[in-house]
């Protein structure tokens, strides 16, 4: 048990303090967890969602010791927590009703918590922007020697994606949220249409941030998920390069197709028909990347353990999700869809068939890295089974209750609808019991789980080459490169 | 673990050299400074918004703003950038007193910009042409005057809160510099802190046009 003499930065240092006050990355990254899984658990936040790509220990993958700027890592933690408590304490003490979007002229007239609660995503734009900044410093600045651009894991080039439209989008939402609260307690007028103000602006800054916002949420996810097709195919990844860039083009388009939010807010036809083909784009980078997973896939060696499962999962359900983003951008189709349950169905199946199991999956096969613990095995694939029939039940019926007419957002509805909102509430119980059982045994392996080996999956990036859980430095030297992330046809991985 | 003989005091751990830690942390002031940018792109958009759908409204409106003091404030700003950047000129040569000089200086002007600053609103306070709902003032023509001042004031304000986030680091700067912790060496706070204010200078020297000269 060589666990016993190797330190790792779980036991050392010691202490609350010792956390509290930690500039170590991972377990910066470990504080995001812990915050993240909480506010999950009392019913998360858009804004929570967003800091998902935290939670695994990245910078191993890129050889650096630590992120470039530590202390501005633990910052943003920080932020996080104040922000989001900020944002909790305007559900709980006054309540919101304006919905996610907070679109005037409502959010300016109604008396409920606007004011903390845009406060509270405001702060938390900080923590985004100060994280993105971060990861591009640290992707740029401090990868090891011999780890070019074209070495890098495609999960960074994920989070790369990511940390740009980060760096680029949160700063509009800021200003926007500025200006809705100096419009509350000023009367400035800018979104007021009876002071010669536009309502229509707002939701031109609101979407130009919110649309790369989800952006956002699901790069780092397609990220991990092209790290464990590779890994559990036991195949060089196909299609590198293209799979690179085609983050970086859904960063890119994800600026340019805002307008598709407000096909029916009275934006001219000839601007909805440019958002619409614009938005089509989208479609081609996210095929290319379907396509190469396939296509590394195909004649691979694949072993079906859990975070695969997810990663399958992922697959199925992301193609689902986008496919009917392609109905939604197309403007007649719209029209009939808009602000529906098919929307809703549309947003759970890339949000939550996509970035939720891309994180499940992750969290699945960092886990052991994370904690030096193996979790059960049969448990994680009882697991991983109900989350995917009860996603399934719950949403699929969902697009089914939006093409009939089912408004989003309604208290209260018609008795015909009544059959599909029952089995939508079934699933939703399937899936709950899949979330207890994982939520169970991941506690249980901390404490019971049999030790992890330094590489339990057989992957190729670097930061199997270190013990598990890693010692707080991460690689005692600056490790060696001796060969590319995916080189499963040159290189015969030990494992256990 | 050991640390390697020959590291600088001010290199932190996971940096393996000293030009690379510079080149981090200057990375990430410019890119700190775009969304400083984006930040402000979104009041520069509602400014072009607004003044393509009330032009004459603007024109009429702006004739209240005193380009007199807004010129002065634009050379007093101007100045500051110039005796901070001579303040990093003079680190660069070792020559610390100098450089105090140069920071003592950009703190004055930048106090300076805001007390002329406190005349104009103060006077606009006085005159009713307050943002919003708050405007009572009626001496100009057109329809909607009061988004002008709206936009004015959120624009010269954001401005300003940025003048004085400056004051605070430039004084932090000054503390450290009178300290002794910069040195030919090692001075990259204050490089940055002279981005940062550039930054602040070139926003106003957008403003004052867009705002002051619409005719």
């Amino acid at each position: 048990m060589d666990a016993t003499v190797v330190p790792n930065y779980l036991k050392q240092p010691k202490g609350l303090k010792s956390w509290l006050f930690t500039l170590d990355h991972k377990r910066i990254g470990l504080l995001y967890l812990a915050g993240i899984m909480t506010f999950f658990i009392v019913g998360g936040v858009l804004a929570l969602i967003i800091r998902l790509e935290l939670l695994h220990p990245g910078k191993d993958l890129v050889g650096a010791k630590d992120v470039a700027f530590p202390r501005l890592n633990l910052a943003s933690w920080y932020v996080y927590i104040f922000g989001a408590l900020f944002a909790l304490y305007s559900i709980i003490a006054g309540s919101v009703d304006t919905g996610w979007t907070f679109y005037t002229p409502y959010s300016t007239r109604t008396t409920t918590s606007v004011i903390s609660m845009t406060l509270g995503v405001f702060i938390l734009g900080f923590s985004s922007i100060f994280t993105g900044l971060n990861f591009i410093v640290t992707i740029h600045k401090l990868r090891i020697p011999g780890m070019t651009w074209f070495k890098m894991p495609l999960f960074v080039w994920g989070l790369y994606a990511t940390a740009i439209i980060q760096v680029l989008a949160t700063p509009v939402l800021g200003i926007t949220l500025i200006l809705l609260i100096l419009e509350r307690t000023f009367g400035i007028g800018i979104f007021d249409p009876s002071m010669g103000g536009d309502p229509v602006l707002y939701q031109h800054f609101f979407w130009f941030y919110s649309h790369p916002a989800v952006y956002i949420m699901i790069l780092p996810g397609m990220g991990i998920i092209s790290e464990l097709i590779a890994t559990f195919s036991h195949k060089k990844i196909f299609g590198y390069s293209a799979i690179a860039f085609s983050s970086l083009a859904i960063a890119f388009i994800s600026f340019l197709v805002w307008g598709h939010h407000m096909f029916v807010s009275g934006q001219s036809e000839l601007a909805a028909m440019i958002f619409s083909s614009l938005t089509f784009l989208v479609a081609i980078p996210s095929g290319i990347k379907v396509f190469n997973w396939l296509a590394t896939m195909y004649k691979g060696r694949i072993s079906l353990e859990t975070p695969m499962l997810y990663a399958l999962s992922f697959l199925f359900l992301f193609t689902i999700g986008g496919l009917t983003g392609i109905f939604l951008g197309a403007l007649a189709v719209d029209v009939h869809l808009h602000d529906t349950y098919f929307i809703v169905a549309h947003f759970h199946y890339v949000m939550m068939g996509g970035t939720v199991m891309a994180f499940l999956g992750g969290l699945h096969f960092w886990w052991p890295k994370m904690f030096g613990r193996m979790y059960s095995e049969r448990w994680g694939k009882i697991s991983v089974a109900l989350i995917f029939i009860g996603f399934n039940v719950t949403f699929f019926t969902q697009f089914i209750l939006g093409a009939k007419g089912m408004p989003r957002r309604y208290y209260n509805y018609l008795d015909q609808y009544q059959p599909l909102h029952a089995f939508s509430s079934y699933g939703s119980w399937i899936l709950g019991l899949g979330f207890l059982i994982m939520f169970i045994y991941l506690i249980h392996s901390l404490f019971r789980g049999r030790r992890a080996s330094s590489n339990p999956w057989g992957s190729l990036t670097l930061e199997w080459t270190n013990s598990s859980p890693p010692p707080p430095e991460n690689f005692l030297e600056t490790p060696k490169l001796t060969h590319g992330p995916y080189d499963y046809d040159k290189v015969l991985v030990e494992r256990e | 673990m050991s640390q390697s003989e020959g590291r600088p005091a001010h290199l932190a751990h996971h940096f393996s050299e000293v030009g690379q830690q510079k080149d981090s942390a200057k990375l990430g002031m410019w890119i700190f400074l775009l969304t400083e940018i984006l930040l402000f792109g979104g009041l520069f958009c509602a400014y072009a918004v607004y003044r393509s759908w009330n032009p004459d409204m603007f024109y009429n409106a702006h004739k209240f703003l005193n380009v007199y003091l807004g010129t002065v404030n634009t050379f007093v700003l101007i100045s500051s950038s110039l005796t901070i950047a001579l303040a990093i000129h003079y680190i660069r040569l070792g020559r610390r007193r100098a450089a105090i000089i140069g920071l003592v200086l950009t703190i004055v002007f930048a106090i300076g910009f805001l007390i002329i600053k406190y005349f104009e609103y103060s006077h606009k306070f006085h005159l009713g042409q307050l943002p919003g709902k708050y405007y009572t003032f009626t001496g100009v023509e057109g329809t909607n005057p009061h988004i002008f001042f709206s936009i004015y004031f959120m624009m010269t304000g954001l401005h300003g809160l940025h003048v004085m986030a400056g004051i605070g680091i430039i004084t932090w700067v000054l503390v450290k510099t009178v300290k002794g912790r910069f040195s030919p060496e090692y001075y990259t706070p204050m490089e940055l802190t002279g981005l940062y204010w550039h930054l602040v200078d070139i926003i106003w020297i957008f403003l004052f046009p867009l705002l002051y000269l619409v005719g």
